[in-house]
């Protein structure tokens, strides 16, 4: 019940945030001179990739702890964080792509950013895979959290690598001449709102997730309840 | 430089990949409780029936 309350109040702040998000983005923040209205995808772009960047630290946290504690609810936050980092990485590819194009002249290159971040998404695409295809045992939950750790080992390489390779990617935060990447104060009041924004639906869904992972918990619980009381009554 | 399509994909993409993400989970769920609910009455009808019968309740370890 209190779980259901808190989903609740989630989605409803979550929305609350998105369209405080979505009026900044289209109503109050100023046109950029150069690259005009396509570069308000950056708004979107960025914190999908940011949220999906903490959501496989998270994946990697929580598995450290079940491969240290062995507690099934750490299994479950990672999972169910590999799978909404999942939802954000696929839609920072998306949105960068639909970008890239009218701006670089091409929906993808082979760029040390995007690269890195295609091996991102191909580490996690095979550690949900492994989760869905192979059988629900200890020893696939723990071979999946060591998938999980090395895979957010590629995390720092994509944040790094504008600055140790030749990248036509751009820098957010500070360029590589070390100046500042957004100089418009409502620029920086608007990528703040979208990261918020982003941040609380992240929150929802990845509670979503872990209320669907308990509740399935609970169904093989039963389901061997059940197994042993027919066995049971069979035997008598 | 003006690329409204490119602006309207981008943000078209992002709200259906996250319903459709949303409508995904909220089926898995719907689901698993309505299963969930039918085990947990097929437990109980079996154990009532079992004490009714007058034996034990089946073992549940």
């Amino acid at each position: 019940m209190a779980s259901s309350i808190t989903r609740i109040q989630l989605g409803r702040a979550t929305l609350v945030l998105m369209l405080a998000a979505l009026t900044m983005i289209f109503i109050y923040v100023p046109t950029e001179a150069d690259q005009g209205v396509v570069q308000r995808i950056f708004y979107f772009h960025v914190p999908s990739a940011w949220i999906s960047f903490g959501a496989f630290a998270l994946v990697a946290i929580a598995s450290a702890f079940y491969l240290w504690l062995g507690d099934q609810p750490w299994d479950d936050l990672a999972y169910a964080a590999a799978e909404c980092g999942m939802v954000f990485c696929t839609l920072f590819i998306i949105t960068g792509s639909l970008w890239a194009r009218p701006i670089w002249g091409a929906w993808w290159t082979w760029d040390s950013r995007l690269t890195t971040s295609l091996i991102l998404w191909l580490l996690y695409v095979g550690y949900l895979a492994l989760r869905n295809m192979a059988d629900d045992t200890p020893q696939v939950a723990r071979f999946a959290a060591v998938v999980g750790i090395v895979g957010a080992l590629d995390i720092p390489v994509i944040i790094v690598s504008v600055r140790l390779w030749r990248t036509i990617h751009p820098s957010v935060i500070v360029t590589r001449e070390g100046g500042r990447g957004l100089e418009d104060p409502r620029m920086i009041a608007t990528l703040l709102v979208a990261v918020v924004a982003f941040t609380a639906l992240f929150a929802w869904l990845l509670t979503l997730r872990v209320c669907e992972l308990r509740a399935r918990s609970r169904l093989n619980d039963l389901r061997r309840e059940f197994a042993l009381a027919e066995a049971a009554a069979g035997g008598r | 430089m003006d690329h409204l399509g490119y602006l309207a994909a981008a943000y078209s993409a992002f709200f259906v990949v996250i319903f459709l993400y949303v409508v995904f989970l909220w089926r898995r769920q719907h689901a698993l409780e309505v299963e969930l609910r039918a085990l947990e009455a097929r437990l109980k009808s079996r154990a009532s029936g079992a004490s009714a019968r007058g034996g034990e309740p089946p073992s549940t370890d």
